[in-house]
């Protein structure tokens, strides 16, 4: 059943559109990421579904029922906001119980759910503090708290960890994930970080200038993205995009990089739409779908790959993984190897690219091939 | 009253022994100087208010008291004769509160509820209407008597402590709806979005959220309020008369009461009872006023 629907949405403010024909649906119980760059419209369409913006046109339906006109309260979601929106002169509690009492809940439902709530994100010794006295992270489990004692139908976060320090991000990121699966309601979460949406969605909304680029599972977004924008937001480092001819070989095409010395990459059949003779594309390859050639590890996995000589400017170590910035065919590239692996600065070495793994992208309409 | 929020740069501290002490005198004797200057009158009323009257009428106002009595404060209170009212300023101070006490009150609640409105809540032409309110802030007093003294007469409340409860609720709504409009501003947004999801409305959330964080900016307009309408003088002689009058229109009154001869060490009295009230306030609450001003809403 689907829980949460969005049709044809579009919202202006003034004469500015910013979202433009948005069309969504997300299945009960669904984490649906909806990332972007700042600025793409993201809360506004997450202030659409809370009923906190009206909508130019289009609809929203949360279980079956457009809610278009229906007040925020009426709609029955919870959210959490970036700057999480504590109310400042009450306790912690009062916090929790203002939405219930709102609601004319009894006090001892109202106690209960505060005590089942604060033993699930552990923060019952807070209860009587207020806001002002919490650090960043308790701040953001309380304005989860006072999220979770309305059990709605919909949970709505915008960017809840963005005001986080980098270590405490992490561990709030897979809490929430936790929470997720235990509380199992149906889940929009707005963010900007990429690796955040990855990793808690199952689907993902990317969107850019008020436009959704594309909506798919997590898995689908990496590996076949919709276009270039989606192909260089999604994944870190950024895709690799190169240009490129299409050529016709014996067993179908193949690639050959503008500036190179003419290699033809042979492409494996049936991974791309039509393509045609001399055809100009842009090939995208990720930085971790390149491996030094000496290793075979392509070969091994029986996967299809090319030889590509690299030729790297520059290293930055990172522990885990090197990151080398280089040259393929006069193009510059960024690969991620293994630091034991990685070549010196400098230095030209020969690279296996995984050719099951890569994009092609009409170079005018950047959609993909 | 603004106290010290943090040690700033001394100037008067640095250099050489002897500049230091040069400068310190130089700014230190002018203080003095004018502090002096500003306070001479009120000292001058206070000595006068205790000196019999053929001592001050011989030896003019500016001089020390030979003999001194109590007796002009409770003569100014309660028996001194206003306008051939002889019962002392006691009536016209109870006027005055019942005037500027409700007037305070209610400009203040419809300030903080205007301010409310029309920072937390879009509306159609909303900002013409705060536009409009706050107009009042800019127009002189005198522009607004006959237009008053119309409604007064409409409503059937000229010469009553309702009628200038009335002209002083409305003229200060001006004030206090600016004051909290540009308080509240600083109140983040998010706050009304999620107590709205939480599903409280206008009034919850003014009652809840917003009053509970007005504090400095309530202090403001009830020091402000209070003191402005405590010694207003315009309206009241305008449209009151005789023994409605507040207390401020009612000392202007002792130039022409009775056959010319002046009780200047009973009217001095009389005064400072009418300057008491204002001077407590500012005495006892203006550093909170420095405060409100200069503070925000959410730290
Ligand atoms: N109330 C508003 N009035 C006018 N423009 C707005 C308003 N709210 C947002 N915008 C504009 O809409 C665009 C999208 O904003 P927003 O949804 O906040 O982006 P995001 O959350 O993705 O960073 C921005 O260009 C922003 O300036
Ligand atoms: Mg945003």
């Amino acid at each position: 059943m689907s829980s949460l629907q969005i049709k044809n949405l579009r919202k202006s403010f003034g004469s500015v559109e910013v979202l433009k024909d948005i069309n969504l649906e997300a299945d009960s119980g669904e984490f649906v990421a909806l990332v972007g760059p700042s600025g793409c419209g993201k809360s506004t369409l997450l202030s659409i579904i809370a009923g906190l913006e009206s909508v130019s046109s289009g609809e929203v339906i949360i279980e079956d029922k457009v809610v278009n006109n229906e007040a925020p309260k009426d709609r029955d979601i919870a959210m959490v906001f970036q700057s999480y929106a504590l109310y400042p002169t009450m306790t912690v509690r009062q916090n929790m119980t203002f939405g219930m009492e709102c609601r004319n809940i009894d006090k001892a439902t109202q106690d209960k759910t505060v005590e089942r709530v604060a033993n699930l994100l552990q923060i019952e010794p807070l209860l009587q503090r207020k806001p002002g006295q919490l650090s960043g992270g308790q701040r953001q489990r309380v304005a989860m708290g006072r999220a979770l004692v309305r059990d709605p139908k919909l949970f709505l976060f915008d960017e809840p960890l963005s005001n986080l320090d980098a270590k405490l991000r992490v561990e709030m990121r897979s809490e929430i994930k936790k929470l997720h699966q235990r509380v199992g309601r149906t889940t929009v979460y707005v963010t900007h970080d990429q690796i955040e949406a990855m990793t808690l969605a199952t689907r993902i909304a990317v969107m850019h200038q008020g436009v959704l680029q594309q909506y798919d599972t997590p898995k689908a977004i990496y590996e076949t993205p919709a276009n270039v924008f989606v192909a260089g937001f999604m994944g870190s480092p950024n895709m690799n995009f190169f240009a490129a001819k299409v050529v016709s070989t014996d067993g179908g095409f193949g690639l050959v990089l503008d500036g190179g010395d003419g290699t033809v990459l042979p492409l494996i059949n049936g991974a791309h739409g039509a393509l045609s003779d001399g055809q100009a594309v842009t090939f995208g390859a990720r930085p971790e779908h390149f491996s030094p050639a000496s290793e075979g590890r392509a070969d091994r996995k029986g996967r299809a790959s090319v030889i590509v000589p690299v030729t790297v400017e520059m290293d930055e170590p990172t522990g885990s993984e090197t990151i080398l910035m280089g040259e393929i065919a006069g193009q510059s590239a960024i690969i991620v190897c293994e630091p034991d692996e990685a070549p010196a600065p400098g230095v030209t070495m020969d690279f296996e690219v995984d050719m099951s793994k890569v994009s092609l992208f009409d170079p005018v309409s950047e959609k993909r091939l | 009253m603004a106290e010290a929020v943090h040690q700033a740069f001394d100037p008067l501290s640095t250099g050489s022994r002897a500049k230091q002490i040069r400068s310190k005198t130089i700014v230190y004797g002018l203080l003095t100087f004018f502090a002096l200057l500003y306070m001479s009158p009120l000292f001058i009323i206070f000595i006068n208010a205790y000196r019999p009257l053929e001592e001050i009428v011989r030896e003019g106002f500016i001089s020390a008291p030979n003999t001194m009595s109590w007796s002009y404060w409770g003569e100014a209170w309660s028996t001194f004769c206003i306008g051939g009212n002889c019962e002392g300023v006691s009536r016209y101070f109870v006027n005055t509160l019942l005037m500027t006490v409700p007037a305070t009150v209610l400009s203040t609640a419809f300030g903080l509820v205007n301010g409310y409105a029309l920072s937390k809540w879009r509306f159609k032409y909303d900002a013409w209407v705060f536009g409009l309110i706050t107009l009042g802030v800019f127009l002189p007093a005198q522009m607004t008597l006959l237009p008053w003294a119309f409604v007064l007469g409409k409503l059937g409340v000229s010469n009553t402590i309702g009628g200038l409860v009335l002209v002083h609720t409305i003229q200060g709504i001006s004030f206090t709806t600016l004051f909290c409009r540009n308080y509240f501003v600083a109140v983040p947004d998010d706050l009304i979005k999620a107590a709205r999801i939480d599903g409280a409305g206008f009034w919850r959330i003014f009652w809840r959220i917003m009053l509970p964080l007005s504090p400095p900016i309530l202090i403001v307009c009830v020091i402000w309020q209070f003191t402005g309408i405590w010694n207003e003088f315009l309206y009241g002689t305008v449209f009151t008369s005789g023994s409605n009058q507040p207390i401020t229109s009612a000392i202007v009154a002792f130039s022409g009461s009775g056959t010319g001869e002046r009780h200047y060490n009973v009217e001095a009295a009389s005064v400072i009872f009418a300057a008491l009230p204002p001077l407590l306030v500012y005495v006892f609450g203006g550093k909170y006023f420095v405060r409100g001003l200069t503070s925000g809403a959410v730290k």
